[in-house]
């Protein structure tokens, strides 16, 4: 998983080997635009990173990737439905007011989606708390008095959110210092990276 | 709006000539009209390379013209009006473009307009100069492009109005830019917007100097009417906290006077820009170039569908706007993005935080300028491949 991506974002690897060549991508909360760019120079994608921050959007320029500066709460009224193969929600989902609004949209917009946000069943998370205290980590590097997540999830209950709404699950892959997990998801995974469809 | 400031000599393009292009083949406008021959005064900065690839075409808005960047010789306070963004070390940085201002037809900066001799007749235009359009004008500019030997542009670059002539480039000569820079845009006026022309067009039309346009032939110059036009303007270039900022309530005296002499700063502000601009400006200019705003309005022969006006864009779009702009306001900028994305075309979109409204698209605001920077250093990476 190392490599141009996996150093920094170990999601973005396996975001990228989901996504065929010339895929069409809309990169929601796109940050300084790594991932597209990446996508674009080795997969040949087209699309837009949607990114609120003025620096990030400096970034995206610098970086080649067509930004659109925009509040992802307003949702996606610029875009059509089913324009983009993939719409990508990396590491954002929890800090949606509106979770169920954006998942929507996103399937609205895209034929496939793909987001990725910190498990919170991880163990070390579990053991922070039943030792009195929410969890500070790598993944969730906030207090709990200053932190942007206000829908922090575990992996069973985003799968029950999906399941409840006819969201249907096509990949999963729960990532730990990079590494992919292979038993007991909810429990040793801490990165979760989910690709679904309608 | 000119920039009066001092200037870094080092990162300004000094000492500038403005050149004239002489054009006998006529020109035909979208009012039905046509000009039989016409001269454009264009001014250049930086040097075009050899494959003739690094040309920039900067398009003016309303009050403005070809004098772009740096100075003149015999005039060396009169510093050309995005002074700020052009020049050497600057977002558009002239030792890598070669930059192009052109006063469009129908100005009164030296180009064919209401203050030439119409060959017709042997006298001065005047009221008779035809109105023209944003289209008109790119048509001329493409002529003037034939004339330098520039197949594509780099870039078409403006803000405002000179912005509407960018994005009319991209849809009207797609192939002959790579990228369109639109700032502070609008895909077309609202009522709101053509009302505050219309009052300023009033104003001039009205004043009993006006004589049908033809006021130079009396020698005189409908200068109260064009004064009342330009305060208008002036107040829809800035945003309310803008103007409170700067003015607030402030009486020049301290204290009222009960009387209708400039008390508010806000008065005296607007009595000053006002006449300024009606010393300088050509009332007839004025009403053509309202006239070419209210009329923009690419998606009017698309049935109202600005993606399918736009459909012919293969250029990179970089669209800007500014958050306290109400003129054109954020709004407007995301229609022209929306239509764009419908079409899958390359476009960015930043919306600056800034506090100075419409008029800050002229203004050094360095998260704007770090912005245009990059871009132009994104152009100039794929000229030099």
């Amino acid at each position: 998983m190392n490599g141009p991506l996996g150093n920094q974002r170990p999601d973005f690897a396996v975001i990228a080997e989901w996504i065929p060549q010339r895929a069409r991508v809309l990169d929601l909360g796109c940050g300084d635009g790594t991932l597209l760019k990446y996508l674009q120079q080795t997969r040949g994608v087209t699309g837009y990173g949607i990114e609120i921050d003025d620096g990030n959007v400096l970034e995206c320029v610098k970086n080649g990737v067509h930004v659109i500066q925009s509040n992802l709460e307003r949702g996606l009224a610029d875009f059509d439905n089913g324009s983009f193969d993939f719409v990508v929600l990396s590491q954002t989902l929890q800090a949606m007011r509106n979770t169920e609004h954006i998942v929507r949209e996103m399937l609205r917009v895209g034929r496939s989606g793909i987001v990725t946000f910190p498990n919170f069943g991880y163990w070390k998370n579990r053991l922070n708390v039943l030792r009195g205290h929410m969890p500070v980590s790598e993944n969730l590097p906030f207090e709990w008095f200053d932190t942007p997540n206000i829908h922090l999830c575990t992996v069973a209950d985003f799968e029950k959110f999906c399941g409840e709404r006819g969201i249907h699950i096509v990949a999963r892959t729960l990532l730990t210092n990079g590494q992919p997990v292979t038993s007991l998801p909810n429990l040793l995974g801490e990165l979760a990276v989910y690709q679904f469809g309608g | 709006m000119a920039a009066d400031k001092i200037q870094d000599p080092s990162r300004s393009v000094g000492v500038v000539t403005p050149q004239v292009a002489r054009f006998a083949a006529p020109l035909a406008l979208r009012c039905g009209a046509s000009l039989r021959d016409y001269e454009l005064v264009y001014e250049t900065y930086g040097t075009l390379n050899a494959d003739r690839s690094n040309a920039v075409l900067v398009c003016h808005a309303l009050n403005a013209s070809h004098h772009v960047a740096g100075h003149y010789a015999d005039d060396p306070a009169n510093t050309g009006w995005w002074d700020n963004m052009i020049g050497p070390g600057k977002p558009l940085d002239t030792r890598r473009f070669f930059v192009i201002g052109v006063n469009n037809i129908g100005g009164c900066h030296g180009s064919t307009g209401p203050l030439s001799i119409n060959p017709d007749t042997g006298r001065i235009w005047g009221g008779e100069f035809p109105v023209v359009t944003v289209e008109d004008w790119v048509d001329a500019q493409a002529r003037l492009a034939d004339h330098l030997g520039i197949q594509q542009f780099a870039a078409v670059m403006g803000g405002s109005l000179g912005a509407m002539q960018a994005l009319a480039w991209s849809a009207r000569y797609p192939q002959r830019l790579r990228h369109s820079i639109v700032i502070a845009c609008a895909p077309n006026l609202s009522a709101q917007n053509i009302a505050f022309n219309e009052v300023a067009r009033q104003a001039i039309i009205t004043d009993p100097d006006f004589n049908d346009g033809n006021y130079r032939a009396l020698n005189t110059a409908p200068k109260r009417g064009l004064r009342v036009a330009r305060m208008v303007g002036h107040i829809t270039y800035l945003s309310d906290d803008e103007m409170a900022n700067k003015f607030g309530r402030q009486l020049k005296n301290g204290k009222p006077g009960y009387t209708f002499d400039t008390e508010f700063q806000i008065e005296s502000y607007l009595r000053h820009q006002g006449n300024k601009f009606a010393d300088y400006f050509d009332a007839n200019t004025y009403l053509r170039i309202t006239k070419a705003l209210d009329y923009f309005d690419p998606a009017l022969e698309h049935g109202g569908d600005l993606a399918k006006a736009l459909q012919s864009v293969v250029a990179g779009m970089l669209v800007v706007s500014f958050t306290t702009d109400w003129r054109f306001s954020p709004e407007r900028s995301r229609e022209i993005v929306h239509a764009l994305i419908k079409n899958r075309a390359p476009v960015t979109y930043a919306e600056i935080d800034a506090p100075h409204g419409h008029d800050a698209f002229l203004l050094d605001d360095a998260r704007y300028h770090r912005l245009v920077a990059a871009y132009f250093e994104r152009v100039h990476g794929e000229i030099a491949k």
